[in-house]
């Protein structure tokens, strides 16, 4: 039976989880202490429930969602890849979880230490000098990179530079983050080959560029090979580079951004560095930086010296606080697990793996389904539905559903943009074998039935607690808030 | 085979124009929002505010992504089409007869570049 209650259903008048012992303090009335305004003048409608009330209602819901702990999920661009229990072990250690942000330094050495070295590492695998751990997520750090451009021109009092190049395949937040941030957002075409044209490049290296924004390998999973040609001509020209993080997961221990050319990159912790995410969060998006950015970067800084840890704000043209604290500690702290557990030869083999076994599902798939750009990938790859939907009638949309109903999470659709019916694969490096046949299976399955009963795959999913969403309805009328009065029964 | 009607005008960002006088109604063409999906939210621009041409005026925003709407004549807004705010689904189903907005055209001689509809006709040819 699916389960479908609300805690507010389970509510019950005067049922309790817990009796509070006797006051053993004097009374207060709550008018003495605040004002009028600030306290309500009837009860707010919270639910009346016992401790087995909820354990089973948050339960039982737990049971209805997918996650990387209970199937393959390869959604594009997203690196879901499994998240090891002891990154877990290590949060939940007294000494960082019991921590309170304005503690004095000295009570909080460890934790400091933690992100020293955290920022150590991340600057070694990405052939940057130094950087921040305060950005909350990816398009975070992006704003962060921009924000630091900004003030680099600034500094320079170069106020000429306002455009930012941008690939067409490129994450919808990278002009989001330029255009925030008071650039104006130029896209730079795609070639034959679905990477950055030097000819299209060309015809913005004047005295008004600002930089560029990149993800290398790109959104199609396509290494961008004239990343030198582009960075010494972005440079010549007087512009800076950044790289987007999204898809270091295919080039750790391999090539550096730094090495590449990149002045800002920001890496999603949540993604490569195996820290939970799908939920909505929370994430981590360092930003690190080569030496001509270092006096931008944010404050609090982390220093080491006479065997002290500290945070320090003595960086006159830094572009100032981007966070309220340190970012999101517990997250660093898992991503720093997983490196240590790791280590550099187990990061270079994830991103082997992550790479061989995206080429392996490409290969898979692609007599079934049209691949629009047939070269070896890096850790994932691009199929389209175009034909599909021309000749029988159903859509990215229907096969995605479909997939759910195999037991997979379905890839990421229409993205990126200049592919159409565009579904984007990333296995992973922590599927075995066995995960990755079953999901070439599912999909030739799927290829199959789009032959034999198209009308089948509109309907699906069928398998799940709620089937096929009418995302339409959905995004034209929402309704986002429960009442006691529109309940039916 | 997406519609293009005669009597309008057209960009190769899919756009149509219909001329009355010295202003402007823009709306997105059949090909368009057949490329879109299902739209769910058409932004619209503020009346008075000046455009150049080819600046991102507005944008519309569909089950699958969201587009910008690139201004393609230069001049002031007067009007916009309200209805959309409530009932953006009339872009799908009937996109001629749904202009977003209307502009007050500061400088005709740019209509020149606008494709007529045969012009644009051969240009979904070779998409």
């Amino acid at each position: 039976m699916t389960y479908t209650s609300l805690i507010y259903e389970k509510s019950c008048p005067g049922r309790q989880g817990y009796r509070f012992p006797a006051l053993d303090v004097p009374a207060i009335k709550l008018s003495e202490v605040l004002p009028q305004s600030l306290i309500r003048s009837s009860v707010p409608n919270l639910p009346e429930v016992s401790e087995v009330d909820v354990v089973r209602h948050y339960t039982n819901l737990s049971q209805k969602c997918f996650s990387v702990d209970t199937g393959s999920y390869p959604l594009g661009s997203c690196t879901m890849k499994y998240n090891p229990k002891v990154n877990e072990d290590a949060a939940a250690l007294k000494g960082f979880s019991q921590l309170h942000p304005l503690q004095p330094q000295q009570s909080i050495q460890g934790i400091l230490r933690l992100q020293y070295e955290l920022l150590e590492r991340l600057s070694a695998l990405t052939g940057m000098k130094w950087g921040t751990l305060q950005p909350f997520a990816g398009a975070h750090g992006e704003y962060t990179g921009m924000k630091l451009f900004k003030a680099y021109f600034d500094k320079l009092g170069d106020t000429r530079r306002k455009r930012i190049l941008i690939p067409t395949s490129s994450h919808g937040t990278n002009p989001a983050s330029a255009h925030m941030s008071g650039f104006e957002v130029i896209e730079v075409a795609a070639n034959e080959r679905g990477l950055v044209s030097l000819k299209d490049l060309e015809q913005y290296l004047d005295d008004e560029l600002a930089g560029i924004m990149l993800t290398n390998p790109n959104t199609l999973g396509l290494f961008e090979d004239d990343i030198l040609t582009i960075a010494g001509s972005v440079h010549r020209a007087g512009g800076l580079l950044y790289y987007d993080g999204a898809n270091f997961n295919a080039i750790m221990g391999k090539t550096r951004p730094g090495d590449m050319g990149f002045d800002v990159i920001h890496l999603n912790l949540h993604k490569t560095f195996a820290t939970p995410h799908g939920g909505g969060g929370p994430g981590a998006g360092p930003v690190l930086v080569s030496q001509r950015m270092l006096p931008f970067l944010p404050t609090p800084d982390i220093t080491f010296s006479d065997g002290v840890y500290q945070l320090t704000t003595d960086r006159p043209d830094s572009i100032g606080r981007i966070s309220g604290f340190y970012g999101n500690i517990g997250v660093l702290i898992r991503a720093y697990t997983y490196i240590l557990v790791m280590g550099a030869d187990g990061l270079q083999e994830a991103s082997e793996h992550a790479v061989l076994f995206a080429n392996y599902v490409k290969e898979g798939l692609k007599k079934a389904y049209l691949l629009p750009y047939d070269q070896i990938c890096k850790h994932e790859f691009v199929i389209s539905a175009q034909e599909i939907k021309e000749t029988y009638g159903v859509s990215a949309m229907d096969i995605a559903k479909g997939l759910i109903d195999e037991g997979i999470h379905p890839p990421t659709m229409y993205f990126p943009l200049i592919v159409p019916e565009a579904l984007m694969i990333e296995p992973t490096e922590t599927e075995s074998k066995a995960d990755l046949d079953r999901f070439i299976d599912a999909m030739l399955l799927l290829k199959q039935k789009v032959i034999d009963d198209p009308d089948a795959l509109h309907a699906a999913p069928v398998t799940t607690p709620i089937g096929r969403v009418d995302e339409v309805q959905a995004a034209r009328k929402p309704v986002v808030r429960w009442r006691p009065d529109t309940v039916s029964s | 085979m997406s519609e293009v009607r005669k009597g309008l005008w057209y960009t190769t960002d899919h756009e149509w124009i219909r001329l009355e006088g010295t202003k402007a109604y823009v709306g997105i063409t059949d090909y368009a929002q057949a490329q879109l999906g299902e739209v769910v939210y058409v932004e619209l621009p503020e009346i008075d505010d000046e455009f150049e041409k080819d600046d991102e005026i507005s944008s519309i925003e569909s089950v699958k992504a969201a587009s910008a709407i690139i201004n393609p004549l230069t001049g002031t807004v007067k009007e916009v089409n309200e209805d959309l705010e409530d009932t953006p689904e009339h872009i799908n189903s009937d996109p001629f007869e749904y202009f977003i907005y209307a502009i007050e055209l500061s400088d005709e001689s740019e209509c020149d570049d606008l494709l007529d509809a045969d012009a644009y006709s051969a240009y979904l040819e070779t998409l």
